[in-house]
């Protein structure tokens, strides 16, 4: 069943603040994790962790370095709910 | 031919700690290397850690740790009958540490072994131990965790010198009366030797490798369940824990690790911030802080899960002597 970007969103804003406690509400789309969230690469692999059972996606280590911004992840779950 | 006596459960008497004298800072490293004290501590959680001397051996860590658990255990040297050294950074490979260990702590003749289970080693050799009580093999264990990483490090790589360290911590294990008196828990025990090139000393002429973020990653992700499980076979609920000390690698790990027990109200050990990571010298560190400081009481369940290289884990419940 398709998510929606927004579920998603709340999804990963969930995630966000129980692993690097930044508040939900302040996890936007266009949101860079290391400049604007002070989420290192540590906290990442966690998120990701994270974010592969709550989606039902593979996300591995080497794709990591691609997302940058919150938005990364959100087109990255939905492209790869598409494939599966 | 004859069954061994042995003893319905076995129990911790008593443990003890070492650390070398010399203390090294993030600001020491960031002197000769690039890296800073900010940098170090987000990423590793470690302030400062200790280093042996040049002429300090394993051994030597190991009978200063043995000898103080021993003390503090009301158990004499003859009463010891079997000694174990969990160590994977001992200068060369015979003879094994433990046997040289027992000589100069005026240990007559016990059964002496080492064990290489990385970080995990002092899981592994506390299994050992209460097993052996139990089955009749031995009345009283010596089991100590000791290692010299700093003699296998690359001390120009910042990604490993800034993480390893020295030190070593033992407990005395003995027979409880009865069953309900046991005082180690079931180990959970296993293995990912398909991970065997994430952590490695490729020869003697070789430094410690590390590829840290799949480590991170197998850490916090395969571990809980370890921990769960060894909960689980103790009849132990995590929220029923005074303590969580899982092996020192790295305080992030440490953190996620404790984060997904969901126990809040228990105390995580982070001895790492000023011990470093010791291998298996990190958890038996971390208990014998605990002991001293009167942190966690007499009688209070502790989990203990130690992992590393291999790669491998390790995990039991314990209740606090």
């Amino acid at each position: 069943m398709a998510m929606t970007d927004q579920e998603i969103l709340a999804g990963l804003g969930e995630i966000i603040d129980e692993i690097a406690g930044v508040p939900a509400d302040e996890v936007t789309p266009a949101k860079s994790f290391v400049d604007d969230l002070d989420i290192d690469s540590l906290s990442m692999v966690e998120i990701a962790v994270a974010a592969q059972d709550k989606f039902g996606v593979e996300i591995p280590d080497d794709e990591l370095k691609n997302l940058k911004t919150v938005q990364d992840v959100i087109s990255y779950v939905q492209r790869s709910a598409v494939s599966a | 031919m004859h069954l061994p006596t042995g003893a319905p459960a076995a129990r911790i008497l008593a443990f003890g700690g070492y650390q070398p004298a010399k203390v090294v800072t993030n600001h020491d490293l960031a002197a000769t290397i690039e890296t800073s004290d900010e940098w170090i501590r987000s990423r590793v959680g470690i302030a400062s850690r200790r280093i042996a001397a040049p002429d300090e051996t394993v051994a030597d860590m190991a009978v200063a740790a043995g000898g103080k658990a021993l003390a503090a255990s009301g158990f004499s040297t003859g009463d010891i009958d079997l000694v174990i050294v969990a160590t994977c950074t001992q200068e060369a490979p015979i003879p094994n540490t433990s046997a040289t260990v027992a000589h100069r702590l005026g240990i007559s003749a016990p059964g002496a072994y080492d064990i290489n289970a990385a970080c995990a080693g002092f899981c592994y050799a506390l299994a050992s131990a209460s097993d052996a009580v139990r089955a009749g093999s031995a009345r009283a264990v010596l089991v100590i965790g000791a290692e010299k990483l700093s003699q296998w490090v690359d001390w120009t790589d910042r990604s490993t010198c800034i993480i390893f360290a020295d030190g070593a911590g033992a407990a005395v294990v003995t027979a409880a009366e009865t069953a309900q008196a046991t005082g180690i828990g079931p180990v959970v025990w296993g293995s990912a030797g398909e991970h065997a090139d994430k952590i490695s000393i490729a020869d003697r002429q070789s430094f410690i490798f590390q590829e840290g973020q799949s480590v991170f990653r197998w850490a916090t992700t395969a571990l809980a369940p370890v921990a769960r499980a060894a909960c689980a076979r103790a009849g132990v609920e995590p929220s029923q824990l005074a303590a969580f000390v899982p092996h020192q690698a790295n305080l992030r790990i440490v953190e996620a690790i404790a984060r997904q027990l969901r126990a809040p109200d228990m105390i995580v050990a982070d001895d790492i911030v000023e011990a470093g990571n010791t291998s298996s010298a990190s958890i038996p560190l971390a208990l014998a802080r605990m002991t001293e400081t009167g942190q966690v009481g007499s009688g209070a369940p502790v989990l203990v899960l130690g992992f590393g290289a291999g790669l491998t884990y390790a995990a039991q419940v314990i209740i606090m002597p």
